[in-house]
């Protein structure tokens, strides 16, 4: 009964935080549901594109598909990143609507310790599940493409690199939704915010009339990952007399290294805003 | 122990608690009793550092608690029964929390076995009735098999059956030498549980000493008489200055007049009583007087 010094681990929290994430049932619905959506949209989107090819009668069909598109497009990614944002942001405002949070900070008053245990178990829960979804992604699509014989390999240029950014940008994701649950503390108001956050943001920050606005655009999440998954061996055909598919050539792109510059300093700024705010704040 | 000094509480111009110094030792049951409103959940948040005070110290075993890296073999607490997730099985929350504190497994089964929820240890806890959280909560505090313990209002939400079993816990862990530090709004309940009381009214210390002194502080007293022929004996007694209030059953509570005086006084007139009780001042008047000029919310405008 007398208290004995306790070994502080911080292997200890962490293990916690695992035990808390899987002992909830909607983390394994929310993140199944989300896979299955992303992979769905992005079969679909291979398969008719297959069909597509079969029907036409113009060899050039087949050369102006980027098989990359299919595998990385963007609404199913973007689905992927809501749902990663949000199962990081119910670990944290989750534990403020249900009040769980003082019983959380009875039991370990060290909130950081708290708070980066959660960072460390959601980062790691949601490397895995991105690198599964993407991977999947990636994998399903070519192999449909397979039959018309424009399926990649993933030591084709830029798929791996593809492959990768697609499966950081959960844990990415993920963060931010953690940091913004840290600041606002209500579901509703996180999840509106996270998306408005990485999706809505990046839409509005697209002009390249002014170069600070195009680079405003290119600092967000969604953006690097675009560069990210951009196919550098995909020929832009040009059919005459028609507009090139591609648009025409983008001013102030995002280079690869700015990318994944970008995925770092989100990730970092949002797990030290969730450390910090949630040390600072009355519970 | 558990010591508070200076501790005070403002939210913006309303002050919650002000200036409270008080300890609470080891080995007893010291109750923290206060009307709703008068600062009791805000002070033992502030021992928990999950409030921080305006000015003054709180200390556990002469400590700040927030620099303790780990809480649960230190203090056990239940503040509120909701501050749980309802998604989880009790089992799986006191696992994590164990687990957080690097308590071994058994301890889960052990607390739920303790407080009588290991047949409901797989059931979600957002299906749990209020006492079957008060239950968990009490089963949280007990995980880390700590010296020092708070509850806030525990009896909340507990069955007769339960309210028993509370107030035996709260005794058999003082009795080991733990410090229970339990607050409650009702001073009926800690008649009965507590040794020692920390009395507090608008956030203000009205009282910390033990139990029968502060009884003893009631100016009222009272005997409760029982007749056959009630109305004689009632216009006889308030002849002699006595208020009397007739219960309508032939019973009625005499104040004024001691037991012996009114005995004395049937006596001489011939009327028989079948009963003649002191009263000795409740606790719950005793409260009552104390804190009526403290109360936060009053019902029904000035009584």
């Amino acid at each position: 009964m007398t208290a004995t010094r306790t070994r502080a681990r911080f292997r200890d929290l962490v293990a916690a935080e695992w035990i808390k994430l899987w002992s909830l049932r909607s983390t394994y619905g929310v993140l199944a549901a989300g896979a299955l959506i992303c992979i769905g949209i992005t079969a679909n989107s291979a398969r008719s594109n297959v069909v597509l090819i079969a029907r036409s009668a113009s060899p050039l069909q087949r050369l102006g598909i980027d098989p990359m598109i299919a595998a990385f497009m963007q609404e199913a990614f973007q689905i992927l990143g809501i749902v990663a944002g949000s199962v990081g942001a119910i670990t944290i405002f989750g534990e403020y609507t249900s009040g769980l949070i003082r019983t959380t900070f009875t039991a370990v008053p060290a909130r950081r310790s708290v708070v980066l245990a959660k960072v460390i178990v959601m980062t790691a829960v949601m490397t895995a599940f991105g690198a599964l979804v993407s991977a999947t992604s990636f994998s399903v699509t070519q192999a449909i493409y397979h039959q018309e014989h424009i399926g990649l390999s993933i030591t084709a240029p830029g798929a791996f690199r593809a492959v990768a950014a697609s499966a950081l940008l959960a844990p990415v994701c993920a963060l931010v939704g953690m940091a913004l649950g840290a600041m606002i503390r209500h579901a509703a108001g996180t999840i509106v915010a996270a998306v408005g956050v990485l999706v809505l943001a990046p839409a509005l920050f697209q002009g390249e009339t002014y170069r600070w606005v195009k680079e405003i655009g290119n600092a967000m999440v969604y953006s690097a990952w675009a560069a990210l998954v951009k196919n550098p061996a995909h020929q832009v055909l040009t059919v005459p007399g028609r507009p090139s598919p591609g648009g025409p050539t983008e001013k102030y792109p995002v280079t690869i290294t700015e990318a994944w510059t970008v995925f770092a300093a989100w990730a970092i700024a949002a797990a030290v805003i969730a450390v910090t705010t949630v040390d600072r704040r009355e519970v | 122990m558990i010591e508070a000094r200076g501790l005070s509480k403002r939210y913006g111009d309303k002050v919650a608690v002000d200036d409270l110094s008080f300890t609470v030792r080891p080995g007893l049951v010291t109750g923290f009793l206060g009307p709703n409103g008068a600062g009791k959940s805000t002070t033992l948040r502030m021992v928990l550092g999950l409030t921080e005070p305006t000015s003054g110290t709180a200390t556990i075993d002469g400590r700040r608690f927030r620099e303790l890296p780990r809480g649960l073999r230190h203090v056990g607490a239940l503040l509120d029964a909701g501050d749980v997730h309802g998604g989880r099985s009790a089992r799986a929350h006191l696992w994590a929390l164990a687990r957080s504190n690097g308590l071994p497994r058994r301890r889960v089964d052990e607390v739920l076995e303790e407080v009588g929820l290991a047949g409901a240890a797989d059931r979600r806890i957002g299906g749990f009735s209020l006492g079957m959280k008060q239950r968990l909560g009490i089963a949280t505090a007990l995980l880390g098999d700590p010296p020092v313990l708070l509850f806030d209002e525990p009896i909340n939400g507990l069955d007769p059956e339960g309210v028993l079993w509370a107030r035996g816990l709260f005794r058999r862990l003082a009795a080991e030498g733990r410090t229970l530090f339990v607050s409650s709004h009702l001073m009926s309940e800690m008649q009965h549980t507590a040794d020692q009381l920390v009395v507090i009214g608008r956030g203000k210390l009205i009282a910390a000493e033990p139990l029968a002194e502060f009884a003893a502080r009631s100016t009222k007293q009272q005997v409760t008489v029982r007749t056959p022929d009630a109305t004689a004996l009632a216009a006889l007694l308030t002849a002699e200055g006595a208020t009397v209030t007739e219960h309508g059953d032939g019973g009625c509570t005499v104040t004024g007049l001691s037991a012996a005086r009114i005995g004395q006084l049937a006596f001489d007139h011939r009327i028989l009583l079948h009963e003649v009780t002191t009263q000795t001042a409740s606790l719950e008047e005793a409260f009552m007087e104390l804190t009526a000029d403290s109360v936060e919310y009053l019902a029904g405008g000035q009584r």
